[in-house]
Protein backbone atom coordinates (compact mmCIF):
# COMPACT_ATOMS: atom_id res chain seq x y z
CA UNK A 1 0.00 0.00 0.00
CA UNK A 2 1.37 3.39 -0.92
CA UNK A 3 1.58 6.12 1.71
CA UNK A 4 -1.03 8.07 -0.29
CA UNK A 5 -3.50 5.20 0.02
CA UNK A 6 -2.86 4.98 3.77
CA UNK A 7 -3.48 8.70 4.15
CA UNK A 8 -6.70 8.43 2.14
CA UNK A 9 -7.85 5.57 4.34
CA UNK A 10 -6.99 7.51 7.48
CA UNK A 11 -8.94 10.54 6.25
CA UNK A 12 -11.94 8.45 5.29
CA UNK A 13 -12.03 6.64 8.63
CA UNK A 14 -11.69 9.94 10.42
CA UNK A 15 -14.61 11.49 8.52
CA UNK A 16 -16.85 8.47 9.02
CA UNK A 17 -16.28 8.22 12.78
CA UNK A 18 -16.45 11.99 13.19
CA UNK A 19 -19.94 11.98 11.63
CA UNK A 20 -21.05 9.21 14.00
CA UNK A 21 -20.52 11.28 17.14
CA UNK A 22 -19.96 14.75 18.46
CA UNK A 23 -17.81 16.66 20.90
CA UNK A 24 -19.54 19.28 22.96
CA UNK A 25 -17.30 22.09 24.08
CA UNK A 26 -18.74 24.15 26.92
CA UNK A 27 -17.78 27.68 27.81
CA UNK A 28 -14.20 27.94 29.03
CA UNK A 29 -13.23 24.65 27.43
CA UNK A 30 -11.03 23.59 24.53
CA UNK A 31 -11.34 20.67 22.11
CA UNK A 32 -8.66 18.18 23.07
CA UNK A 33 -9.44 14.87 21.32
CA UNK A 34 -11.96 14.51 18.48
CA UNK A 35 -14.35 11.53 18.28
CA UNK A 36 -12.05 9.52 15.99
CA UNK A 37 -9.13 9.70 18.43
CA UNK A 38 -11.34 8.74 21.36
CA UNK A 39 -12.87 5.77 19.56
CA UNK A 40 -9.41 4.55 18.59
CA UNK A 41 -8.03 5.08 22.09
CA UNK A 42 -10.74 3.01 23.75
CA UNK A 43 -10.60 0.30 21.09
CA UNK A 44 -6.88 0.03 21.73
CA UNK A 45 -7.51 0.00 25.49
CA UNK A 46 -10.17 -2.73 25.33
CA UNK A 47 -8.03 -5.06 23.24
CA UNK A 48 -4.93 -4.24 25.26
CA UNK A 49 -6.61 -5.41 28.45
CA UNK A 50 -8.19 -8.45 26.80
CA UNK A 51 -4.75 -9.46 25.51
CA UNK A 52 -3.15 -8.62 28.85
CA UNK A 53 -5.59 -10.63 30.97
CA UNK A 54 -5.69 -13.59 28.61
CA UNK A 55 -1.89 -13.51 28.61
CA UNK A 56 -1.55 -13.38 32.41
CA UNK A 57 -2.59 -16.99 32.85
CA UNK A 58 0.00 -18.09 30.31
CA UNK A 59 2.68 -15.76 31.72
CA UNK A 60 2.65 -17.08 35.29
CA UNK A 61 -0.02 -19.73 35.86
CA UNK A 62 0.82 -20.33 39.51
CA UNK A 63 0.10 -16.68 40.26
CA UNK A 64 -2.51 -15.74 37.65
CA UNK A 65 -4.43 -18.95 37.05
CA UNK A 66 -7.61 -17.21 38.23
CA UNK A 67 -7.55 -15.04 35.09
CA UNK A 68 -8.10 -17.94 32.71
CA UNK A 69 -11.76 -18.69 33.67
CA UNK A 70 -12.67 -15.17 32.47
CA UNK A 71 -11.96 -16.37 28.95
CA UNK A 72 -13.53 -19.79 29.39
CA UNK A 73 -10.45 -21.67 30.54
CA UNK A 74 -6.86 -22.14 29.55
CA UNK A 75 -7.56 -23.50 26.09
CA UNK A 76 -9.78 -20.61 25.08
CA UNK A 77 -7.35 -18.10 26.63
CA UNK A 78 -4.62 -19.56 24.47
CA UNK A 79 -6.78 -19.47 21.34
CA UNK A 80 -8.13 -15.95 21.90
CA UNK A 81 -4.92 -14.25 23.10
CA UNK A 82 -3.33 -13.89 19.63
CA UNK A 83 -6.56 -12.53 18.13
CA UNK A 84 -6.85 -9.92 20.92
CA UNK A 85 -3.22 -9.06 20.27
CA UNK A 86 -3.74 -8.64 16.54
CA UNK A 87 -6.76 -6.38 17.16
CA UNK A 88 -4.72 -4.33 19.64
CA UNK A 89 -1.88 -3.89 17.15
CA UNK A 90 -4.27 -3.00 14.29
CA UNK A 91 -6.14 -0.35 16.29
CA UNK A 92 -2.89 1.01 17.63
CA UNK A 93 -1.52 1.24 14.08
CA UNK A 94 -4.45 3.52 13.20
CA UNK A 95 -3.85 5.55 16.34
CA UNK A 96 -0.15 5.79 15.51
CA UNK A 97 -1.04 7.18 12.09
CA UNK A 98 -3.44 9.59 13.75
CA UNK A 99 -0.89 10.76 16.34
CA UNK A 100 2.25 10.65 14.22
CA UNK A 101 2.58 14.42 13.72
CA UNK A 102 2.11 15.64 17.31
CA UNK A 103 4.22 12.76 18.64
CA UNK A 104 7.38 13.80 16.78
CA UNK A 105 10.20 14.66 19.16
CA UNK A 106 10.91 18.37 19.65
CA UNK A 107 13.91 20.09 21.29
CA UNK A 108 11.73 21.18 24.19
CA UNK A 109 10.97 17.53 24.98
CA UNK A 110 14.56 16.82 25.89
CA UNK A 111 14.42 19.68 28.40
CA UNK A 112 11.13 18.29 29.73
CA UNK A 113 12.71 14.87 30.21
CA UNK A 114 15.65 16.38 32.11
CA UNK A 115 13.13 18.07 34.36
CA UNK A 116 10.92 14.98 34.77
CA UNK A 117 11.61 14.49 38.48
CA UNK A 118 10.43 17.96 39.43
CA UNK A 119 7.37 17.62 37.19
CA UNK A 120 6.37 14.18 38.46
CA UNK A 121 6.85 15.10 42.10
CA UNK A 122 4.63 18.15 41.69
CA UNK A 123 7.48 20.49 42.59
CA UNK A 124 6.84 22.17 39.24
CA UNK A 125 3.17 23.10 39.42
CA UNK A 126 3.04 23.83 35.70
CA UNK A 127 4.65 22.15 32.74
CA UNK A 128 7.46 24.08 31.00
CA UNK A 129 6.22 26.76 28.57
CA UNK A 130 7.38 24.87 25.45
CA UNK A 131 5.23 21.80 26.26
CA UNK A 132 3.03 21.27 23.21
CA UNK A 133 0.03 19.07 22.44
CA UNK A 134 1.84 16.08 23.98
CA UNK A 135 4.54 16.24 26.61
CA UNK A 136 7.76 14.24 26.42
CA UNK A 137 6.47 11.55 28.80
CA UNK A 138 3.50 10.88 26.54
CA UNK A 139 5.78 10.76 23.53
CA UNK A 140 8.11 8.25 25.20
CA UNK A 141 5.15 6.04 26.01
CA UNK A 142 3.83 6.34 22.45
CA UNK A 143 7.13 5.33 20.87
CA UNK A 144 7.57 2.57 23.43
CA UNK A 145 4.23 1.11 22.31
CA UNK A 146 5.26 1.43 18.66
CA UNK A 147 8.48 -0.50 19.41
CA UNK A 148 6.59 -2.94 21.64
CA UNK A 149 4.05 -3.64 18.91
CA UNK A 150 6.83 -4.47 16.46
CA UNK A 151 8.30 -6.90 19.01
CA UNK A 152 4.80 -8.34 19.60
CA UNK A 153 4.19 -8.88 15.90
CA UNK A 154 7.48 -10.68 15.29
CA UNK A 155 7.66 -12.73 18.49
CA UNK A 156 3.91 -13.28 18.54
CA UNK A 157 3.85 -14.70 15.04
CA UNK A 158 6.61 -17.14 15.99
CA UNK A 159 4.84 -18.15 19.21
CA UNK A 160 1.49 -18.46 17.45
CA UNK A 161 2.77 -20.78 14.75
CA UNK A 162 4.85 -22.69 17.29
CA UNK A 163 8.08 -24.64 17.46
CA UNK A 164 6.98 -27.15 14.84
CA UNK A 165 6.99 -24.35 12.25
CA UNK A 166 9.79 -22.06 13.42
CA UNK A 167 12.05 -24.38 15.44
CA UNK A 168 12.53 -24.55 19.17
CA UNK A 169 15.18 -21.85 19.68
CA UNK A 170 13.29 -19.01 17.87
CA UNK A 171 10.27 -19.87 20.03
CA UNK A 172 12.38 -19.86 23.20
CA UNK A 173 13.82 -16.43 22.31
CA UNK A 174 10.43 -15.01 21.30
CA UNK A 175 8.99 -16.26 24.58
CA UNK A 176 11.40 -14.00 26.51
CA UNK A 177 11.03 -10.99 24.16
CA UNK A 178 7.23 -11.21 24.31
CA UNK A 179 7.42 -11.17 28.13
CA UNK A 180 9.80 -8.23 28.29
CA UNK A 181 7.67 -6.19 25.92
CA UNK A 182 4.54 -7.01 27.93
CA UNK A 183 6.12 -6.09 31.26
CA UNK A 184 7.42 -2.74 29.97
CA UNK A 185 4.00 -1.96 28.52
CA UNK A 186 2.33 -2.97 31.79
CA UNK A 187 4.56 -0.59 33.73
CA UNK A 188 3.82 2.15 31.21
CA UNK A 189 0.11 1.58 31.47
CA UNK A 190 0.20 1.95 35.27
CA UNK A 191 1.77 5.39 34.92
CA UNK A 192 -0.54 6.28 32.01
CA UNK A 193 -3.70 5.41 33.94
CA UNK A 194 -2.52 7.13 37.12
CA UNK A 195 -1.48 10.35 35.40
CA UNK A 196 -4.66 10.57 33.36
CA UNK A 197 -7.01 10.05 36.32
CA UNK A 198 -5.83 10.90 39.84
CA UNK A 199 -2.40 12.27 39.01
CA UNK A 200 -3.56 15.22 36.90
CA UNK A 201 -7.29 15.83 37.45
CA UNK A 202 -9.19 16.89 34.37
CA UNK A 203 -7.18 14.70 32.01
CA UNK A 204 -9.70 11.84 31.93
CA UNK A 205 -12.32 14.14 30.39
CA UNK A 206 -9.99 14.75 27.47
CA UNK A 207 -10.35 11.11 26.42
CA UNK A 208 -13.97 10.66 27.55
CA UNK A 209 -15.76 13.67 26.09
CA UNK A 210 -12.86 15.22 24.25
CA UNK A 211 -12.87 18.55 26.05
CA UNK A 212 -10.56 20.07 28.64
CA UNK A 213 -10.77 23.26 30.64
CA UNK A 214 -8.63 26.18 29.54
CA UNK A 215 -6.99 26.04 32.96
CA UNK A 216 -5.97 22.44 32.28
CA UNK A 217 -4.46 23.34 28.93
CA UNK A 218 -2.76 26.38 30.43
CA UNK A 219 -1.23 24.27 33.22
CA UNK A 220 -0.13 21.12 31.43
CA UNK A 221 0.32 22.07 27.77
CA UNK A 222 1.20 25.79 27.67
CA UNK A 223 2.53 25.83 24.10
CA UNK A 224 -0.62 24.11 22.82
CA UNK A 225 -2.74 26.55 24.85
CA UNK A 226 -0.92 29.42 23.18
CA UNK A 227 -1.46 27.87 19.77
CA UNK A 228 -5.24 27.37 20.12
CA UNK A 229 -6.17 30.45 22.16
CA UNK A 230 -3.58 32.86 20.79
CA UNK A 231 -2.80 33.90 24.35
CA UNK A 232 0.72 33.58 25.60
CA UNK A 233 0.79 31.74 28.93
CA UNK A 234 4.14 33.16 29.92
CA UNK A 235 3.10 36.67 29.12
CA UNK A 236 -0.26 36.14 30.77
CA UNK A 237 1.42 34.77 33.85
CA UNK A 238 3.75 37.73 34.02
CA UNK A 239 0.87 40.13 33.55
CA UNK A 240 -1.21 38.41 36.18
CA UNK A 241 1.59 38.87 38.66
CA UNK A 242 1.90 42.52 37.80
CA UNK A 243 -1.86 42.79 38.11
CA UNK A 244 -1.78 41.26 41.56
CA UNK A 245 1.03 43.61 42.54
CA UNK A 246 -0.87 46.63 41.21
CA UNK A 247 -3.96 45.56 43.08
CA UNK A 248 -2.23 45.12 46.40
CA UNK A 249 -0.34 48.43 46.13
CA UNK A 250 -2.79 50.95 47.53
CA UNK B 1 0.92 -54.22 62.23
CA UNK B 2 0.49 -50.46 62.47
CA UNK B 3 0.06 -50.39 66.25
CA UNK B 4 3.14 -49.68 68.26
CA UNK B 5 4.86 -48.30 65.17
CA UNK B 6 6.64 -45.06 65.97
CA UNK B 7 7.36 -44.15 62.36
CA UNK B 8 4.96 -42.17 60.16
CA UNK B 9 4.08 -45.20 58.07
CA UNK B 10 4.70 -48.92 58.15
CA UNK B 11 7.85 -49.84 56.37
CA UNK B 12 9.44 -46.45 56.90
CA UNK B 13 13.02 -46.35 55.66
CA UNK B 14 12.76 -49.49 53.56
CA UNK B 15 14.54 -49.57 50.23
CA UNK B 16 12.42 -49.69 47.14
CA UNK B 17 13.13 -49.31 43.44
CA UNK B 18 10.77 -46.51 42.56
CA UNK B 19 12.06 -45.33 39.22
CA UNK B 20 11.19 -47.32 36.12
CA UNK B 21 13.25 -47.44 32.96
CA UNK B 22 13.07 -48.74 29.43
CA UNK B 23 16.29 -50.04 27.95
CA UNK B 24 16.73 -49.93 24.17
CA UNK B 25 19.70 -51.90 22.92
CA UNK B 26 20.30 -50.50 19.42
CA UNK B 27 22.80 -53.28 18.76
CA UNK B 28 20.15 -55.99 18.82
CA UNK B 29 17.28 -54.11 17.17
CA UNK B 30 16.34 -55.74 13.87
CA UNK B 31 14.01 -52.98 12.69
CA UNK B 32 10.91 -55.20 12.63
CA UNK B 33 8.69 -52.31 13.82
CA UNK B 34 6.64 -54.62 16.06
CA UNK B 35 6.96 -51.92 18.74
CA UNK B 36 5.47 -49.32 16.38
CA UNK B 37 2.46 -51.52 15.76
CA UNK B 38 2.07 -52.44 19.44
CA UNK B 39 2.14 -48.77 20.40
CA UNK B 40 -0.57 -47.82 17.90
CA UNK B 41 -2.62 -50.87 18.94
CA UNK B 42 -2.44 -50.42 22.70
CA UNK B 43 -3.11 -46.68 22.59
CA UNK B 44 -5.94 -47.24 20.11
CA UNK B 45 -4.65 -44.58 17.74
CA UNK B 46 -6.11 -43.89 14.30
CA UNK B 47 -4.09 -44.59 11.17
CA UNK B 48 -1.32 -42.09 10.38
CA UNK B 49 -0.33 -41.94 6.70
CA UNK B 50 3.16 -43.30 6.09
CA UNK B 51 5.82 -41.62 3.99
CA UNK B 52 8.22 -43.53 1.77
CA UNK B 53 11.59 -41.79 1.47
CA UNK B 54 13.75 -44.63 0.10
CA UNK B 55 14.47 -45.98 3.58
CA UNK B 56 12.80 -48.51 5.83
CA UNK B 57 11.53 -45.73 8.05
CA UNK B 58 7.74 -45.50 8.41
CA UNK B 59 7.66 -41.69 8.38
CA UNK B 60 10.22 -38.89 8.83
CA UNK B 61 9.26 -38.09 12.41
CA UNK B 62 6.88 -39.17 15.14
CA UNK B 63 3.34 -37.84 14.81
CA UNK B 64 0.46 -36.92 17.16
CA UNK B 65 -0.90 -40.46 16.68
CA UNK B 66 2.42 -42.20 16.14
CA UNK B 67 4.59 -41.98 19.24
CA UNK B 68 7.09 -44.70 18.57
CA UNK B 69 9.24 -44.70 15.43
CA UNK B 70 12.25 -46.73 14.43
CA UNK B 71 14.76 -44.39 12.84
CA UNK B 72 16.87 -46.01 10.14
CA UNK B 73 20.21 -44.40 9.37
CA UNK B 74 23.12 -45.41 7.19
CA UNK B 75 26.39 -44.31 8.69
CA UNK B 76 29.66 -44.52 6.79
CA UNK B 77 32.66 -45.29 8.95
CA UNK B 78 36.07 -43.70 8.20
CA UNK B 79 37.25 -47.05 6.77
CA UNK B 80 34.45 -47.01 4.20
CA UNK B 81 32.26 -49.66 5.80
CA UNK B 82 28.60 -48.95 6.30
CA UNK B 83 26.64 -49.25 9.52
CA UNK B 84 22.88 -49.67 9.21
CA UNK B 85 21.57 -48.13 12.41
CA UNK B 86 18.12 -48.65 13.89
CA UNK B 87 17.02 -46.64 16.84
CA UNK B 88 13.63 -46.67 18.47
CA UNK B 89 12.70 -42.99 18.83
CA UNK B 90 10.17 -41.99 21.48
CA UNK B 91 9.86 -39.80 24.56
CA UNK B 92 12.93 -40.15 26.76
CA UNK B 93 11.08 -39.42 30.03
CA UNK B 94 13.80 -37.10 31.31
CA UNK B 95 14.38 -36.74 35.03
CA UNK B 96 14.46 -32.97 34.39
CA UNK B 97 11.95 -32.62 31.55
CA UNK B 98 12.20 -29.57 29.27
CA UNK B 99 8.54 -29.95 28.28
CA UNK B 100 7.47 -29.69 31.92
CA UNK B 101 9.70 -26.64 32.46
CA UNK B 102 8.08 -24.91 29.49
CA UNK B 103 4.45 -25.88 30.16
CA UNK B 104 2.24 -23.02 31.40
CA UNK B 105 -0.88 -25.13 32.04
CA UNK B 106 -1.65 -26.67 35.40
CA UNK B 107 -1.49 -30.44 35.33
CA UNK B 108 -1.04 -30.72 31.58
CA UNK B 109 2.35 -32.36 31.98
CA UNK B 110 3.00 -34.48 35.05
CA UNK B 111 6.08 -36.28 36.21
CA UNK B 112 5.20 -39.26 38.33
CA UNK B 113 7.38 -40.48 41.19
CA UNK B 114 8.35 -43.47 39.07
CA UNK B 115 9.91 -41.13 36.50
CA UNK B 116 7.23 -41.30 33.79
CA UNK B 117 6.48 -37.92 32.19
CA UNK B 118 2.88 -37.94 31.07
CA UNK B 119 0.72 -35.49 29.11
CA UNK B 120 -2.86 -34.97 30.29
CA UNK B 121 -4.85 -34.01 27.25
CA UNK B 122 -7.72 -32.45 29.20
CA UNK B 123 -5.42 -29.84 30.76
CA UNK B 124 -3.31 -29.06 27.68
CA UNK B 125 -3.93 -25.55 26.31
CA UNK B 126 -2.11 -26.19 23.04
CA UNK B 127 0.50 -23.45 23.34
CA UNK B 128 3.24 -25.76 22.00
CA UNK B 129 5.85 -24.41 24.42
CA UNK B 130 6.71 -28.02 25.31
CA UNK B 131 7.75 -28.60 21.68
CA UNK B 132 10.24 -25.77 22.13
CA UNK B 133 11.37 -27.01 25.55
CA UNK B 134 12.02 -30.62 24.50
CA UNK B 135 15.60 -31.32 23.40
CA UNK B 136 14.54 -34.58 21.73
CA UNK B 137 11.88 -33.13 19.40
CA UNK B 138 9.15 -35.37 20.77
CA UNK B 139 5.88 -33.54 21.63
CA UNK B 140 3.54 -33.40 18.63
CA UNK B 141 0.81 -30.83 18.16
CA UNK B 142 -2.43 -32.06 16.67
CA UNK B 143 -4.00 -29.10 14.82
CA UNK B 144 -7.46 -30.68 14.81
CA UNK B 145 -7.67 -31.11 18.60
CA UNK B 146 -5.26 -28.25 19.42
CA UNK B 147 -3.49 -30.46 21.98
CA UNK B 148 -0.05 -31.98 22.20
CA UNK B 149 0.64 -35.72 22.41
CA UNK B 150 3.54 -38.04 23.02
CA UNK B 151 4.56 -41.44 24.41
CA UNK B 152 3.27 -42.10 27.94
CA UNK B 153 5.65 -44.99 28.59
CA UNK B 154 2.31 -46.84 28.85
CA UNK B 155 1.76 -45.36 32.30
CA UNK B 156 -1.61 -47.11 32.31
CA UNK B 157 0.08 -50.50 31.84
CA UNK B 158 2.94 -49.74 34.22
CA UNK B 159 0.43 -48.79 36.90
CA UNK B 160 -0.99 -52.32 36.60
CA UNK B 161 2.44 -53.89 36.87
CA UNK B 162 2.77 -54.58 33.14
CA UNK B 163 5.60 -53.61 30.85
CA UNK B 164 4.97 -51.01 28.10
CA UNK B 165 3.34 -52.33 24.92
CA UNK B 166 6.48 -51.84 22.82
CA UNK B 167 8.55 -53.92 25.23
CA UNK B 168 5.87 -56.62 25.25
CA UNK B 169 6.01 -56.85 21.45
CA UNK B 170 9.79 -56.85 20.98
CA UNK B 171 10.87 -60.24 19.59
CA UNK B 172 14.63 -59.92 20.08
CA UNK B 173 14.91 -58.77 23.67
CA UNK B 174 16.35 -55.51 22.47
CA UNK B 175 13.75 -53.75 24.62
CA UNK B 176 13.75 -54.34 28.34
CA UNK B 177 11.75 -52.77 31.12
CA UNK B 178 12.43 -52.63 34.86
CA UNK B 179 13.83 -50.41 37.55
CA UNK B 180 16.25 -47.68 36.54
CA UNK B 181 18.94 -49.33 38.61
CA UNK B 182 18.53 -52.74 37.00
CA UNK B 183 18.32 -51.38 33.46
CA UNK B 184 21.43 -49.24 33.97
CA UNK B 185 23.26 -52.31 35.25
CA UNK B 186 22.20 -54.44 32.26
CA UNK B 187 23.03 -51.64 29.82
CA UNK B 188 26.49 -51.19 31.27
CA UNK B 189 27.14 -54.90 31.19
CA UNK B 190 26.02 -55.05 27.58
CA UNK B 191 28.22 -52.07 26.64
CA UNK B 192 31.17 -53.76 28.34
CA UNK B 193 30.44 -56.93 26.41
CA UNK B 194 30.37 -54.96 23.15
CA UNK B 195 33.68 -53.30 23.99
CA UNK B 196 35.43 -56.45 25.19
CA UNK B 197 34.06 -59.12 22.87
CA UNK B 198 32.79 -57.41 19.72
CA UNK B 199 35.36 -54.70 19.09
CA UNK B 200 33.05 -51.72 19.56
CA UNK B 201 35.59 -49.72 21.49
CA UNK B 202 33.27 -46.74 21.97
CA UNK B 203 30.20 -48.73 22.91
CA UNK B 204 28.38 -47.16 25.82
CA UNK B 205 25.14 -46.21 27.50
CA UNK B 206 23.15 -43.11 26.52
CA UNK B 207 21.66 -41.62 29.70
CA UNK B 208 22.32 -37.86 29.26
CA UNK B 209 23.02 -36.16 32.59
CA UNK B 210 22.34 -32.69 31.14
CA UNK B 211 18.64 -33.46 31.59
CA UNK B 212 19.22 -35.30 34.85
CA UNK B 213 19.32 -38.70 33.16
CA UNK B 214 16.44 -40.28 31.27
CA UNK B 215 14.00 -43.08 31.95
CA UNK B 216 14.61 -44.49 28.48
CA UNK B 217 18.24 -45.39 28.00
CA UNK B 218 20.11 -46.63 24.93
CA UNK B 219 23.02 -48.96 24.39
CA UNK B 220 24.91 -47.49 21.42
CA UNK B 221 27.72 -48.95 19.31
CA UNK B 222 29.40 -45.58 19.57
CA UNK B 223 28.27 -43.52 22.53
CA UNK B 224 30.65 -40.71 21.55
CA UNK B 225 28.56 -39.89 18.48
CA UNK B 226 24.86 -40.32 19.26
CA UNK B 227 23.96 -37.87 16.45
CA UNK B 228 24.45 -40.58 13.85
CA UNK B 229 21.37 -42.38 15.24
CA UNK B 230 18.93 -39.93 13.65
CA UNK B 231 19.88 -36.76 15.54
CA UNK B 232 20.04 -38.10 19.05
CA UNK B 233 21.57 -35.03 20.78
CA UNK B 234 24.94 -35.57 22.40
CA UNK B 235 24.27 -32.92 25.01
CA UNK B 236 20.51 -32.28 25.22
CA UNK B 237 19.71 -28.92 26.83
CA UNK B 238 16.63 -26.99 27.87
CA UNK B 239 16.54 -23.34 26.67
CA UNK B 240 17.12 -20.87 29.50
CA UNK B 241 13.78 -19.24 28.64
CA UNK B 242 12.09 -22.12 30.46
CA UNK B 243 14.57 -22.49 33.28
CA UNK B 244 15.94 -19.40 34.97
CA UNK B 245 13.93 -16.89 32.97
CA UNK B 246 10.64 -18.57 33.76
CA UNK B 247 11.25 -19.60 37.34
CA UNK B 248 13.31 -16.65 38.55
CA UNK B 249 12.89 -13.56 36.41
CA UNK B 250 9.19 -13.81 35.63
CA UNK B 251 8.12 -13.83 39.29
CA UNK B 252 10.71 -11.16 40.15
CA UNK B 253 9.53 -8.87 37.36
CA UNK B 254 5.91 -9.57 38.26
CA UNK B 255 6.64 -8.56 41.84
CA UNK B 256 8.31 -5.35 40.66
CA UNK B 257 5.24 -4.55 38.55
CA UNK B 258 3.01 -4.96 41.61
CA UNK B 259 5.39 -2.84 43.67
CA UNK B 260 5.19 -0.22 40.90
CA UNK B 261 1.41 -0.11 41.43
CA UNK B 262 1.96 0.36 45.16
CA UNK B 263 4.60 2.99 44.43
CA UNK B 264 2.08 4.97 42.40
CA UNK B 265 -0.45 4.81 45.22
CA UNK B 266 2.09 6.10 47.72
CA UNK B 267 3.33 8.72 45.28
CA UNK B 268 -0.21 10.02 45.20
CA UNK B 269 -0.53 9.91 48.98
CA UNK B 270 2.81 11.61 49.58
CA UNK B 271 3.02 14.06 46.67
CA UNK B 272 -0.60 14.52 45.70
CA UNK B 273 -2.04 15.42 42.31
CA UNK B 274 -1.01 18.28 40.06
CA UNK B 275 -4.14 20.34 39.86
CA UNK B 276 -4.84 22.62 36.88
CA UNK B 277 -4.09 26.23 37.74
CA UNK B 278 -6.69 28.77 36.70
CA UNK B 279 -5.35 30.98 33.98
CA UNK B 280 -5.27 34.69 34.74
CA UNK B 281 -8.61 36.33 33.88
CA UNK B 282 -8.32 37.78 30.41
CA UNK B 283 -10.05 41.08 31.21
CA UNK B 284 -7.79 41.94 34.10
CA UNK B 285 -4.77 41.01 32.05
CA UNK B 286 -5.78 43.37 29.27
CA UNK B 287 -6.71 46.14 31.70
CA UNK B 288 -3.57 45.89 33.72
CA UNK B 289 -1.54 45.39 30.60
CA UNK B 290 -2.85 48.66 29.27
CA UNK B 291 -1.99 50.55 32.44
CA UNK B 292 1.11 49.18 33.98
Amino acid sequence: MSSRAIENFDEKARDTIERAGRTTIYHGELLRHPVYTRVLHWSVAVFFFLALFSGFGIYLPWLFRWFTPIFGGGQLSRIMHPYFGVAFVCFFALQALNFLQPMLWAPGDTRWMRNVKAIASGEEKMDPPETGFFNAGQKVMFWEIVAGCIVYIISGTILWAGAQTFGRIPVAVSYVLHDISAVIMLGGIFIHIYQSTFGEPGTFDAMIRGAVSEAWAWTFHPAWYKQVTGRDPEQACEEARRNMAARSKP
Amino acid sequence: MISGHSNPSPGFGMQRDLEVCKLVDTTTCIGCKACEVACVEWNNMPFTPTTFDNTYQTMPETAPHFWNLIKFNEHQNPDGTIQWLMRKDQCMHCADPGCLHACPADGAIVKYANGIVDFNEENCIGCEFCVSGCPFNIPRFNPSTKRVYKCTLCSDRVGEGLEPACVKACPTGCLKFGSKEDMTFIAKERAKQLRDNFGWQNAGVYDPQSVGGTHVIYVLHDATDPERYGNLPKNPTIPWSYTWWKWLFKPVIGTFALLGGLGILFHHVTNGPRVPQPEPPEKDVVDVGGHP
